[in-house]
């Protein structure tokens, strides 16, 4: 490969990762700046522009604070995952969603769920301590696992225990004791107002800190003895080493290769141990700041050869495919079917199936699943009018590609780059040579030529190396 | 078991949104309907009284004659404890059987490995549906979900058939196993195999059909003639679901809830003669439910989320008429202004998994419910 073609691959690859890929011309922009430069661009969004927040608002007021009309919460935050300037900001957004996964299921109300997300994108980046904080105080959460129902004189452990288990150590790293002190320093912090639910709705909640109803007792938490409060269970957590293997096998998985999943963490090694060894020692000396961590995970070695070795999650197959072909940037009616496309595949967004999140890699293929992934991308990348299946087009006829084989590499590579098995690529071949020789002279061979390619990308998304990020 | 030499097919008919109890199975003769319902209330002399008691909608007289065929069950007050209200929670609990914590697993899930337990028909339980239901999913156990099944299948976009099925060919020449890809690509093959497998056969089905029965042009009559095509063609599919709505009827309800019931009740009763018209009725059942019923007390326009709520189990094997109680509407005994269930959904469940598809239900459902005798 040579040093231009191997600088967009990885490119390509960066950004399917750290954002939710690019068209190539940004790619072909972002490589002349360099890896580096992109790198640090995308750690730092707040020098990007906003997005216009009042377009949605404009073309659908409804999206805007939805209440509890089922289907109407993640038609705003599609629009976002599309048109940010900030890439990494909104990964991040979906990358602690699927960790703090908090859903409407129980919630009752997209807008306590997507103030989690607007957290999300805020302090998504910095302090991982301050963010478990946040999330100790967030409503959504609260009720979500029951820490309004958590009192000095009736201790409930939902919060104290997934605090643990999910959001921070893993099972096996603490006691049923500790469970039990640490739900107990979490008394007294519960929600405001708790007025009955209205016809569509209800009021928006607020955290508060009710010192009536907290034990101020004496608490002894993994070791550490005293009238513990929340921040103080927190600031014990981020002290164990656990707890930064935790989170750096958290970005493994979300960032470079598929895991286990979580509930098998505590039996299953890390598939690369070197890397979660780097991404837990940097998080600790860094004091848990996730840009630092997130630097070093891009310029290692294991990142920039986990080519293709995630499942795309179908809000990264969804968004990906759609920055792709382009032309959904303006908020056309549509949106909200578009928005539901993601569901469809399996991750019904803002609405995870439990607070385990959704399971990744390949459990998120199922006959069913799959075929909605393959038909929604083959009807993007089949609609010739699309402005980036046009420049793959210009593209094609540029070059004069004219064998099949010609074609099929063209596409692979400007799709992608996609990097795909022998098997496969003899396939689209094979499927494409029946056709002959492709020629872009006259109107009537571009347009036998146009129809032909549109197969073949369609023939190309269906594929199983399609389906990896 | 009900006594029928072919294996029982059951029919989910889900009412999504919350079907309002009052107005379905009208208490018309009884002071307090009138007075809780100012507004929404239908008048005495448009109702299609079934006894002295209740009646149904207006809009349901299509299926009126099923019920006075004796081949429907209405079962009364149907629900579980401390109703949520919320459209998302109430139907995860319908779906999964877990009132107390969030389940993942639909019961139609593990009903289906339960019946199929090593895969040997990816058809044994199809949704007609743009997505899964919860009801219907649970890891490993594989669910056809059709849309639409005139265009169902792979690659629908493209509208050149002899095309199509060149790609479809390569498709499946590009998914066969090879020897060492590893165990993800080995599953995406076997999935995509599969999914390709289960769109060929069902592809024949609309081919197979032939009717007299005219189903409306409606989305809920849409998805019950393609079950019944897929019936017919013999596939051996064992359950099948859909839904339809939303019937969340906050406001303007007369003339909503007229329009979903119509839809509904031409729906059903173009099924039931498409069934009996080819003389395969008599090993379907359909179940016909909602998430919630509705506030007993209008709100001047429409109703607002409630509590207890009515289902129907139809079919030529039931044994029709009126089960449980209707639940009282004195002021005393409602619930935060609703009508408190006295009939667990668990034990509409029981009675279909046991009398009919003849599965042990406790490890489905999560205990033992009442059952009530509208299968034996």
């Amino acid at each position: 490969m040579t040093t231009q073609k191997e600088n967009i691959a990885l490119m390509a690859h960066l950004m399917r990762r750290a954002g939710f890929g690019a068209p190539r011309e940004e790619l072909e922009a972002r490589a002349a700046k360099g890896y580096e430069a992109t790198v640090e661009e995308l750690l730092h969004p707040e020098e990007q522009p906003p997005l216009d927040r009042d377009e949605m608002m404009r073309y659908h007021p409804w999206t805007w604070r939805p209440g509890t009309l089922p289907g109407m919460g993640a038609a705003d935050w599609l629009h976002d995952m599309l048109n940010t300037k900030r890439p990494l900001e909104e990964k991040m957004a979906l990358f602690w969603h699927q960790v703090f996964a908090t859903g409407v299921s129980k919630v009752d109300h997209y807008d306590d769920v997507m103030d989690m997300i607007v957290k999300f994108r805020a302090k998504g980046l910095g302090d991982y301590r301050e963010l478990l904080i946040e999330m100790a105080k967030d409503p959504a959460m609260i009720y979500w696992l029951d820490n309004c129902e958590n009192h000095a004189w009736a201790v409930n452990e939902n919060w104290g225990r997934e605090l643990l288990e999910l959001f921070s150590m893993g099972v096996g790293n603490y006691t049923e004791t500790d469970v039990r002190e640490c739900s107990r320093a979490f008394t007294g912090w519960t929600i405001l107002p708790k007025l009955p639910r209205g016809p569509i709705g209800r009021h928006d909640w607020f955290f508060e800190y009710r010192e009536e109803d907290h034990d101020d007792g004496e608490k002894t938490f993994l070791g550490v003895t005293g009238n513990l409060n929340g921040e103080d269970i927190i600031r014990i957590i981020c002290d164990q080493p656990a707890t930064s293997r935790f989170v750096a096998r958290h970005l493994y998985n979300f960032f470079v290769a598929d895991e286990a999943q979580v509930p098998a963490w505590s039996v299953m090694p890390p598939r690369d141990p070197a890397a979660i060894d780097l991404l837990s020692t940097t998080l600790v000396q860094s004091n848990y700041d996730i840009r630092s961590t997130l630097r070093v995970l891009f310029h290692s070695d294991f990142f920039k050869e986990a080519r293709f070795a995630r499942m795309k999650s179908p809000a990264e197959a969804v968004v990906g495919t759609l920055r792709l072909v382009g032309g959904a940037e303006f908020p056309a009616p549509g949106i909200g079917n578009l928005s539901r496309q993601a569901g469809y595949m399996g991750q019904d967004l803002l609405n995870p199936p439990s607070v385990e999140g959704w399971h990744t890699g390949v459990e998120w293929i199922n006959s069913g699943s799959l075929m909605q992934r393959i038909n929604f991308a083959a009807g993007l990348v089949g609609d010739v009018s699309r402005p980036g299946i046009k420049t793959i087009l210009n593209r094609l006829q540029t070059q004069g590609a004219r064998t099949s084989a010609e074609v099929v590499d063209s596409c692979l590579d400007l799709l992608g780059p996609l990097e795909v098995s022998q098997g496969s690529r003899d396939g689209l071949i094979g499927f494409l040579k029946e056709g002959g020789d492709f020629r872009w002279d006259t109107a009537e061979h571009i347009q036998t030529s146009t129809a032909r390619v549109a197969e073949l990308l369609q023939l190309i998304v269906a594929t199983r190396e399609y389906q990896f990020a | 078991m009900a006594s029928t030499s072919k294996a029982p097919v059951l029919v989910v008919l889900q009412l999504t949104g919350g079907n309002d109890y009052l107005n379905t199975v009208i208490p018309y003769t009884n002071p307090l309907y009138r007075d809780y319902r100012p507004v929404v209330g239908i008048p005495e002399d448009q109702v299609l009284p079934l006894d002295d008691k209740v009646a149904f909608h207006p809009a349901m007289g299509p299926m009126k004659p099923i019920y006075e065929r004796g081949e429907m069950a209405i079962i009364h007050g149907v629900g579980y404890p401390n109703s949520p209200r919320s459209h998302f929670r109430s139907m995860d609990i319908w779906h999964t059987c877990e009132p107390n914590k969030l389940g993942t697993e639909g019961w139609l899930g593990r009903a289906t490995r339960e019946i199929d337990p090593h895969k040997e028909n990816v058809l044994t339980t199809v949704s007609f549906g743009p997505s899964l239901f919860r009801a219907l999913a649970l890891p490993g156990v594989p669910v056809a979900c059709v849309d639409n099944l005139d265009t169902y299948g792979l690659l629908p976009g493209v509208s050149e058939q002899r095309q199509r099925s060149r790609m479809l060919q390569w498709f499946a020449q590009m998914y066969s196993p090879a020897i060492g890809s590893g165990p993800v690509m080995d599953y995406l093959s076997q999935t995509g195999l599969d999914t390709l497998q289960g769109a060929d056969i069902l592809k024949d089905a609309p081919k197979r059909y032939a009717s007299t029965v005219k189903y409306p042009e409606t989305p809920i009559a849409k998805k019950l003639k393609g079950i019944a095509q897929v019936h017919m063609a013999n596939f051996g599919t064992r359950i099948f679901y859909c839904d339809h709505g939303s019937f969340d009827s906050h406001s303007n309800q007369h003339g909503m809830h007229d329009k979903l019931w119509k839809d509904v009740s031409e729906g059903v009763a173009c099924f039931f003669e498409d069934l009996r018209e080819h003389g395969v009725g008599d090993n379907v059942i359909m179940l016909m439910f909602s998430e919630f019923g509705r506030r007993t007390r209008d709100n001047g326009s429409g109703t607002d989320h409630g509590a207890g709520g009515v289902a129907f189990v139809l079919g030529e094997p039931v044994k029709g008429g009126q089960y449980s109680e209707f639940p009282s509407m004195k002021a005393e005994d409602l619930q935060q202004g609703d009508v408190v269930p006295n009939h667990d959904f668990r034990g509409v469940y029981s009675t279909i998994l046991e009398d009919w598809l003849g599965l042990d239900a406790k490890p489905i459902v999560g205990g033992t419910f009442e059952k009530l005798a509208y299968l034996n």
